[in-house]
């Protein structure tokens, strides 16, 4: 039998490498840089929670449903930022982590600082779910949003993002409708978003504004950056090597941020492209 | 009262003014998002309170804090950005959050995470005209500031290395091409913008009388949301949007007293102006 410890380690993990592959939709393959990912978590995180708690849905609905809302307002808040040019988006988006933050902070409605409580596992087969059994629903429900977005990356609208990526005004005079497009991003990147905020919310059984804070999108952020933006894996692969890190770096507890910090800032400074970026060691040795 | 907070609103405005201005250098030149700007702020801060309890004046304190800065600022420049211009932005963003967190981390190590004192005065006394009351770090504050704006609006307009300065912001290979020294300009403007920053630090250790190692987590990011309301790069625009940031602060929750997260006001500010000017209160397309 699985620990409870590593259990928890490996569910945080893959919400984690959830968040960092619909980040990576929206910053990887669509270029647009978003600050501000964890206010779609927490959004999503939030309805699930009030959709099961004040509303009486059962999991199995408030979760999905979590994941339409975070797209609607993904779709609501993406089409007036996207107007603005690339660095006033990131900081765009920044505000908006601040404000979404501050609205469940500060409204009573969502339950304020001392948050939401009494989220339960889900039931099925007239019992509780376990741990490990809630671990392959969202591994497997992960699995099928990779499968998805494989098609997606092969179709029409996958070669529309790498051209606006790579140059958004040949993109626009090639006839890509480039709002149009980065919109459908921001869209399906904050579904996943509020989808793993579901699958959080029901896990932690207890939710607060601060676990949806300008922190945590930075954390979601440097995952994306660290394993390699714009790559399939790895986005996957950082939130599996930065999660795992503050677990095993416990004995030295005292510097861990630090390190963080630093290797954050060596991992740029030298493989600017991430782990499995076209230039970085570790695909230049296996490609051959 | 109305006279009361509107003091208040300007000297909390013009600290933002000096933290600001750095940043919007910063991108003005080289179009980074200068994170780690807010861990200068801080070394500025400690090494200002260092200094001060070394020698007892705060003179001296802030003309070390400012120096520290500098420094700092500029080895940041040559190390970690300059080798990383040539990458998509979102490059020296990540390596400029993951230098902020090391260096705030760096400091509640080395000086303890505990919130030290700064208790420099100088003799000034405060100044009050009936219920109107300047305290003499609100003095200290608008006399610095504007010290400090003088001299950078002489140094841009009326030197060579200024309009230099100027020219790098419109397009550094046409400058270059000029024969002007591009990259001893970007460390100028580095060092500039640092000084700065470890003025404010060092003027906000003292007006609240603590430096503690998270000081510079709220300015970091709203002192990005301060340029951008300003509109990117814009030196005026900047100053402006750090006094329009610092008076809505005062106001809304001094005066009006509304419930809400006073360092979310400057974000609500950027937002709703973005909707109506995207490129800021005096950005150009």
């Amino acid at each position: 039998m699985i620990s409870g410890y590593l259990i928890t380690i490996l569910i945080t993990i893959l919400i984690y490498a959830m968040l960092a592959h619909s980040l990576n939709l929206i910053t990887g393959h669509a270029g647009q840089i978003s600050l501000g990912h964890a206010a779609f978590f927490g959004i999503g995180a939030y309805s699930s929670a009030m959709l099961y708690t004040e509303a009486g849905f059962p999991f199995w609905i408030s979760v999905p449903l979590a994941a339409v809302v975070a797209g609607i307002i993904g779709a609501l808040l993406g089409i007036p930022c996207l107007r603005v040019r690339d660095d006033f988006l990131a900081i765009t988006t920044m505000g908006i982590n601040f404000v979404v933050e501050a609205i469940f902070l500060y409204i009573p409605f969502f339950g304020g600082a001392m948050g939401i409580g009494g989220i339960n596992l889900p039931k099925w087969f007239g019992r509780d779910m376990t741990k490990p059994e809630y671990f392959f629903i969202i591994l497997i429900t992960f699995g099928l949003l990779l499968l998805v977005d494989r098609q997606l990356g092969r179709s029409w609208i996958g070669l529309a993002w790498a051209s606006i990526r790579e140059d958004e005004q040949a993109a626009g005079a090639m006839g890509v409708d480039v709002v149009r497009f980065k919109v459908l991003a921001f869209i399906l990147g904050s579904a996943i978003a509020g989808l793993a905020g579901g699958f959080y919310a029901h896990f932690l059984t207890f939710i607060m504004p601060q676990n949806f804070g300008f922190g945590q999108s930075i954390v979601i952020l440097c995952m994306v950056v660290f394993g390699g933006i714009g790559t399939r894996w790895g986005p996957i692969i950082g939130a599996v090597i930065l999660g795992i890190l503050p677990e095993i770096s416990r004995p030295i507890m005292e510097y861990r941020i630090l390190i963080y910090g630093v290797l954050l800032l060596a991992m740029m400074r030298f493989q600017p492209g991430g782990l499995l970026g076209a230039e970085s060691i570790l695909s230049r040795t296996f490609r051959r | 009262m109305l006279w009361q907070q509107l003091a208040n609103g300007i000297a909390i405005g013009s600290v933002y003014a000096l933290i600001s201005l750095g940043l919007t250098m910063v991108y003005g030149i080289l179009r980074i998002l200068h994170v780690a700007h807010a861990g200068i702020y801080a070394l500025g801060a400690y090494v200002g309170l260092f200094s001060f309890k070394l020698v007892g004046n705060f003179w001296i304190s802030l003309m070390v804090g400012m120096a520290g800065a500098a420094i700092a600022g500029y080895l940041v420049e040559r190390f970690l950005y300059t080798p990383l211009l040539h990458l998509p932005r979102i490059a020296p963003l990540i390596v400029s959050i993951g230098l902020f967190t090391a260096l705030e981390e760096a400091f509640r190590i080395v000086a303890g995470p505990h919130t030290l004192t700064y208790n420099a005065r100088i003799g000034l006394g405060d100044l009050s005209i009936g219920s109107f009351r300047l305290t003499e770090t609100q003095i200290l504050i608008l006399f610095i500031t504007i010290i400090i704006l003088i001299f950078l609006w002489a140094f841009l307009t009326k030197t060579r290395t200024g309009l230099a300065m100027r020219a790098c912001a419109q397009d550094p290979e046409t400058t270059s091409s000029f024969g002007v020294n591009v990259s001893a300009i970007i460390a100028i403007n580095f060092i500039i913008g640092s000084a700065m920053a470890g003025a404010a630090g060092v003027l906000i250790g003292v007006y609240d009388n603590q430096v503690w190692p998270t000081m510079g987590s709220i300015p970091a990011y709203k002192a990005l949301a301060i340029v951008v309301l300003g509109g990117l790069g814009n030196i005026p625009g900047t100053v402006l949007a750090s006094i329009v940031v610092g008076l809505a602060e005062t106001f809304f929750i001094g005066v009006l007293a509304i419930p809400f997260p006073r360092d979310a006001v400057a974000f609500v500010a950027m937002i709703l102006v973005l909707m109506f000017k995207p490129y800021g209160l005096l950005g150009k397309a």
